[in-house]
């Protein structure tokens, strides 16, 4: 009657783990929770998450499906639309944190948020991950929780989307880039 | 006996499982995981867990029957049976596990063998456990009835 039904946004998640268990697991986490709630600027409209998963069983095919080539100096800005990856610390071949390097040295990719996942509580990994740019470090078995923790990324991913493809002729909105506390780094406009 | 008295029986069986520790807090994880939509969700996981386990332990036996051992190797696949049995919930084959790569560092044959015999154990046991748990809820579906939802309470 006078309520406004929660809009519909779609997540696309790539999950990463050599473990075919792992992988179902956390498409089942990602699709069984799903979350309203308002985003972090003004718009108070409740918003109801719908995740898409894609899983993958090493490192090299995220990179492939993510469209990093081998070769960097040949990197084509992919149109693959993700929004965050999920992924295993300990695989064969390339590590979560090997991906997350790549990930973040990457122009065209550095932006979308990386969290990892372990089944070892190693302190100096998990700094390690953080500070080489994840946002978040699980521990496995993953929870229904821990995805909750993935919302604020999300939504600031989603935020930042929507700024880039605003016009830049605003000149109060780029001083309001400035002066916000939050991590991301700004890039300067000219 | 009706859908009542076969749910009864399986809340006091799945207690049980809690209680000697064959299950974790993670197995009720799962079961939240199910729904109308994804029904099998649990029977899905609990085979792949058998198929995998299963793989593992015969490279296992083998790895350790090499004239050098590898116990990189080992470690390895002990490294993911640990992780499998983890994310089902199946606490004893876990710990069975985590002992199991200590001696894996030590490099000491006879101890991993030993440690080997016991995972096997542990896995048959909660193979046995979970195979008729679900059979029993599968008979409670039959029924006409519904599997109860849990919380650890105890």
């Amino acid at each position: 009657m006078g309520m406004a039904t929660p809009k519909e946004t779609q997540f696309h998640v790539l999950a990463v783990d050599d473990s075919l268990i792992d992988r179902m697991l956390i498409e089942r986490l990602l699709k069984t929770s799903s979350f309203h709630g308002g985003i972090l600027i003004a718009d108070i409209l409740g918003m109801c998450v719908e995740f898409t998963v894609t899983a993958v069983d090493s490192a090299s095919k995220a990179l492939n499906f993510l469209g990093l080539v081998e070769d960097m100096a040949s990197e084509i800005h992919q149109d693959v639309d993700v929004n965050l990856i999920i992924t295993d610390y300990c695989m064969p071949g390339m590590t979560g944190y090997d991906l997350l390097r790549k990930i973040k040295e990457s122009k065209s990719l550095k932006d979308i948020p990386v969290v990892i996942m372990s089944s070892e509580n190693v302190p100096s990994r998990i700094n390690r991950c953080l500070e080489e740019g994840a946002e978040e470090f699980f521990l496995k078995p993953v929870q229904l929780s821990d995805v909750h923790k993935l919302k604020p990324h999300l939504m600031k991913s989603r935020v930042k989307e929507e700024q880039d493809q605003q016009p830049i002729n605003n000149k109060r909105k780029i001083k309001e880039e400035f002066h916000s506390p939050d991590k991301t780094r700004v890039k300067c406009i000219s | 006996m009706d859908a009542g008295q076969m749910k009864r029986q399986w809340v006091d069986y799945i207690k049980s499982l809690f209680v000697e520790g064959f299950l974790d807090g993670q197995f009720l994880q799962l079961q939240q995981l199910q729904d109308e939509n994804n029904p099998e969700f649990v029977v899905e996981v609990v085979s792949l867990f058998f198929e995998d386990s299963e793989r593992l332990l015969k490279d296992l036996s083998f790895a350790l029957e090499q004239k050098g051992v590898d116990f990189k190797k080992v470690d390895a696949h002990v490294h993911q049976l640990k992780g499998s049995s983890s994310s089902i919930g199946a606490q004893r084959v876990k710990n069975a596990c985590i002992a199991f790569r200590n001696f894996c560092e030590e490099q000491n044959t006879d101890a991993c063998l030993r440690c080997l015999q016991q995972v096997k154990q542990e896995y048959c046991l909660v193979k046995n456990k979970l195979e008729t748990l679900i059979r029993l809820e599968q008979q409670i579906v039959a029924a006409g009835g519904s599997i109860p939802t849990m919380e650890l309470s105890f």
